[in-house]
């Protein structure tokens, strides 16, 4: 075993510059057969970035075309995307190709990726003081697999999908208009995304749950985790116990396209609405599954910027346990229409208020947070602050869409669709900022310009509320989601909303700009660059932290209550 | 040549003009006529006259941010809900995060409060601003349920029943008793863009026509004041039937049949657009009431060449053709526009 140990000897001198004892493999094996959490959650969030930047640019489009009534550049890019002149029918199938694509484009590829794979990789080893994830190697599975759905998912747009080429069924995939409704390959392909997603996610559960369970440092006890791990923790039993029903739903569909079940077929014996029950199952815990790590997020941010510890921690992280499991139990509310009946909807009515409570003490106890603190305006802390206000108003609209009665008339409208835009879009997304800003430094070991970043913040909080806040007067007056085209009524609204997008756009290209401006002038980043309010682990690390950490593992002491 | 054109085209500019003044100066009096349905031989004496809209009633307004304004009972019930109960409290909610958001901001900055407090507990505060919220919940939770009660209390036995198909992409009526009369309604095609449905006019080639998007060539014809029994169905995908200014929205499910009521108060034009998506032409399969009052409506009925009897309610002036008029009668049978307007509009 000579060999072994002079490569290793070879291998160590080699890295004799750095100030640590890394042994970081050649860029091939570190970055494609990767097993370190830290280069793996790097991994996840440029993917998450360039999943984003298509899911976004597909919203670009969108807004363009519903820029004013009529087919306008819907035309143009289904004869680019299809390489020939398409009919008319063919060009509207396209625009359901965009949404389907947007949806799960964003949901599962971008934020899922972004919060878990991401962040959740990053800082929940750091956090707890372990070195590494409980399952490297299934860490890497997870990310190549999430890697492998995307390209499925790219590969549907080109398979013929019934009236055009793609999945035009919406991200929900509802039977019978994603089985007899969407012959053609594009369909299962969008399907088999889901399934490669969705195993992903399972393992990288079962991964974060054995982690957080087994491998926090001496002395941290489940009571002493910081909210993000226990964001993670929620989000990861939410995780696996809703994907594998999403994927036996999918699976269904699969079957009944291709081998002749009927499921969902009525005239088989089937049930459509079985399938909404089945996709809703999952359905509701995933807006958890996203939010909830945005949730983790602010409260370390909140804590840091504040310089005091997180108000009502134990109150905080079972809120989130609440939301988890309330979160299970209230599906159908997405499917007041189907024809409920009347106890039903009454039923789900009441459980579905029921989450605005545990929501409400997360809030107020952020502000509680901040009350009595001495506030640092940070780049993170502007962002966590615009957080918690976006989130407020896309929380009260939810309480407004849980009212069976009412949702009547809202349901399917835009009204829904800046509901949950405020939730994710500027709830999620915002939190996404937020916790880049706040963590850049940390894993790129360069600061960020905070100028730019302010910079950044201002004008995507003006550009995505003039997306979405106009789209709840469109829903209130009527107008249906998913449509390309619309009555010249709804045409003043659609306006101001598509320039918003613009905005929005503008503030992306300054973030970009910010990273480009970090890795070339950005100044080296000391180990806590937030100062004394930050006291989780990863601040008592080098920036970016060695390849591997905690090589002695810290103790925690016991500093009695908090 | 040309002359003549410009001259017609004039003509039915000022005749447009006129119809739509009529409709400002008294809304429900004015019926117009659908030009385009076809001519028949036989023209009972309670002629069918389509009915021209009012603007902005039953559709969405230019620019508008709020519900439409509601035309039935449940509606304006679910509204009040709406109006009165969620939005102040989701707008005070929403201040109040607001003004303690900005409090901290002012009260707790930096500069202003150098040293942070090391409070992490307050056991009263905490139970409070868990209660509070439930207490709020419940206050909302009690109309709402209240709501759902009264949406679900069944259509009398006697109740006109209408059943309801979506296909891909239009909707289909039928009078199961009333003879079986069914009705095809598909949107009228939309001036300046490709033709969506083969064979319809163009929106605005009658006077009658509704806004673009929403109209569609037949409408679904119901009586005003009474409660109506609506059965919903789908042939071959999900679609979902949903008409704003009647708080009406329910999915058409292949091999369910879904039942809701509605009672319309007023008689007018009432349009909704398909809320699930049904493929391709998800946003070209509008819908559009057209509530009458009991005798038009039997009229209508019977210009369909349906029967007025059956489970329906004695109507209140039953139109002198009900008997006379024949079983096989082409659909829509109708007078020249001309004459069916001169005693439709008295104020034109
Ligand atoms: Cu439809």
């Amino acid at each position: 075993m000579a060999t072994t140990a002079d490569t290793f000897q070879a291998h160590d001198d080699a890295h004799h510059h750095d100030h640590d004892h890394d042994h970081k493999p050649s860029f091939f094996a570190r970055w494609f057969m990767s097993t370190n959490h830290k280069d793996i959650g790097t991994l996840y969030l440029i993917f998450a970035i360039f999943a984003g930047v298509i899911g976004g640019g597909i919203s670009g489009i969108m807004r363009a075309e519903l820029a004013e009534p009529g087919i306008q550049i819907l035309g143009w890019w289904a004869n680019f995307l299809n390489g020939h002149d398409v009919s008319f029918d063919e060009t509207l199938h396209l625009w359901n190709v965009l949404i389907t694509a947007h949806g799960l484009i964003m949901v599962f590829f971008m934020v899922m990726p972004a919060v878990i794979g991401g962040f959740g990789n990053w800082f929940v080893p750091l956090m707890i003081g372990a070195p590494d994830m409980a399952f490297p190697r299934m860490n890497n599975i997870s990310f190549w697999l999430t890697v492998a759905g995307f390209c499925s998912l790219l590969i549907s747009s080109f398979m013929p999908g019934g009236t055009g080429q793609g999945a035009g069924t919406g991200w929900t995939v509802y039977a019978p208009l994603a089985t007899s409704g969407s012959p053609g390959a594009a369909v299962d392909f969008a399907i088999f995304s889901l399934h490669l997603a969705g195993a992903a996610s399972i393992m990288g559960a079962i991964n974060f749950i054995t982690t957080i369970f087994n491998m926090r440092a001496p002395g941290m006890t489940l009571h002493k985790m910081p909210l993000f791990v226990w964001s993670v923790l929620v989000t990861a039993f939410l995780l696996l116990l809703a994907l594998p029903v999403l994927a036996a739903a999918i699976t269904m569909l699969l079957t009944d396209r291709n081998f002749g079940t009927t499921f969902y077929d009525p005239a088989g014996g089937g049930d459509p609405v079985l399938y909404q029950h089945l996709f809703w199952f999952f359905g509701h815990p995933e807006v958890y599954i996203m939010i909830l790590p945005a949730f983790g997020i602010i409260s370390q941010i909140v804590s840091t910027f504040s310089k005091k510890p997180v108000f009502g921690y134990l109150g905080m992280a079972y809120a989130m346990v609440a939301i988890g499991v309330v979160g299970f139990i209230v599906w159908a509310h997405h499917m007041y229409t189907t024809g409920l009946d009347v106890n039903t909807k009454m039923y789900f009515t009441a459980a579905t208020m029921v989450i605005a409570v545990p929501t409400g003490v997360k809030i107020f106890s952020w502000i509680a947070t901040m009350w009595g603190g001495s506030v640092e305006f940070k780049s993170p802390m502007v962002w966590a602050l615009g957080f918690i206000f976006l989130f407020t108003v896309g929380g009260v609209t939810g309480v407004v869409l849980s009212n069976g009665g009412v949702d009547d008339n809202l349901h399917d409208t835009y009204y829904v669709v800046a509901h949950f835009h405020y939730v994710l879009s500027l709830g999620a997304v915002t939190g996404l900022f937020a916790g880049f800003y706040y963590w850049f430094p940390k894993m790129s070991g360069r600061m960020h310009s905070e100028l730019l970043a302010h910079i950044h913040f201002w004008i995507f909080f003006v550009g995505v509320n003039m997306v979405f806040f106009p789209q709840h007067f469109l829903g209130l007056q009527g107008m249906p989601r998913r449509y390309p085209d619309y009555a010249d009524a709804f045409a003043h609204w659609n306006a101001v909303s598509s320039l918003g997008y613009q905005i929005t756009a503008v503030s992306i290209g300054v973030w970009f700009i910010n990273i480009i401006y970090a890795f070339t002038m950005g100044k080296k980043a000391e180990g806590n660059y937030w100062g004394e309010g930050a006291t989780t682990l990863e601040w008592t690390l080098s920036s970016p932290p060695p390849f591997h950490q905690f090589e002695t593992l810290p103790v925690i002491e016991d500093a009695g209550h908090h | 040549m040309d002359f003549g054109d410009t001259g017609r085209t004039l003509a039915n500019t000022l005749k447009t003009a006129a119809y739509f003044v009529a409709l400002a100066a008294i809304p429900q009096a004015v019926l117009a006529q659908d030009a385009a349905a076809p001519a028949a031989a036989a023209a009972p004496a309670a002629a069918y006259v389509r009915m021209a809209p009012t603007p902005g009633k039953g559709m969405p307004v230019d620019g508008g941010w709020t519900f439409q304004d509601q035309y039935s009972p449940l509606g304006e019930r679910a509204l009040w809900m709406h109006d009165a109960i969620l939005m102040p409290v989701i707008t005070a909610i929403s201040l109040l995060v607001l003004v303690l958001l900005l409090w901290v901001v002012v009260r707790y900055n930096r500069r202003a409060n150098p040293v942070p407090s090391k409070t992490s507990h307050n056991t009263v505060i905490e139970v409070v601003w868990t209660l509070v919220p439930v207490l709020i919940l419940v206050g909302i939770a009690i109309p709402s349920i209240d709501l759902l009660a009264k949406q679900f209390k069944p259509a009398p036995k006697d109740a006109l029943t209408v059943k309801i198909t979506g296909y891909q992409w239009y909707w289909g009526y039928q009078y199961p008793d009333n003879g079986g009369v069914e009705v095809i309604s598909k949107m009228l095609n939309i001036p300046g863009q490709p033709e969506i449905n083969p064979g319809v006019r163009m929106d605005g080639s009658d006077p009658s026509d509704g806004p673009t998007h929403l109209e569609a060539d037949n409408r679904l014809v119901l009586p005003v004041g009474e409660t109506i029994r609506l059965q919903i169905t789908a042939s071959d995908v999900i679609h979902s039937f949903a008409v704003p200014s009647l708080w009406f929205k329910l999915d058409a499910v292949p091999g369910r049949l879904n039942e809701k009521t509605l009672f319309i108060e007023k008689p007018g034009v009432y349009y909704g657009q398909c809320s699930e998506l049904c493929g391709a032409r998800h946003a070209y399969m509008p819908i559009a009431i057209e509530a009458l009052p009991r005798d038009k409506f039997n009229a209508w009925l019977v210009a369909q060449g349906g029967e007025v009897g059956g489970k329906a309610k004695p109507a209140a002036a039953a139109p002198a053709a009900d008997a006379s008029a024949p079983a096989a009668a082409a659909p829509a049978a109708a007078a020249p526009a001309d004459e069916a307007a001169a005693p439709a509009a008295p104020a034109a």
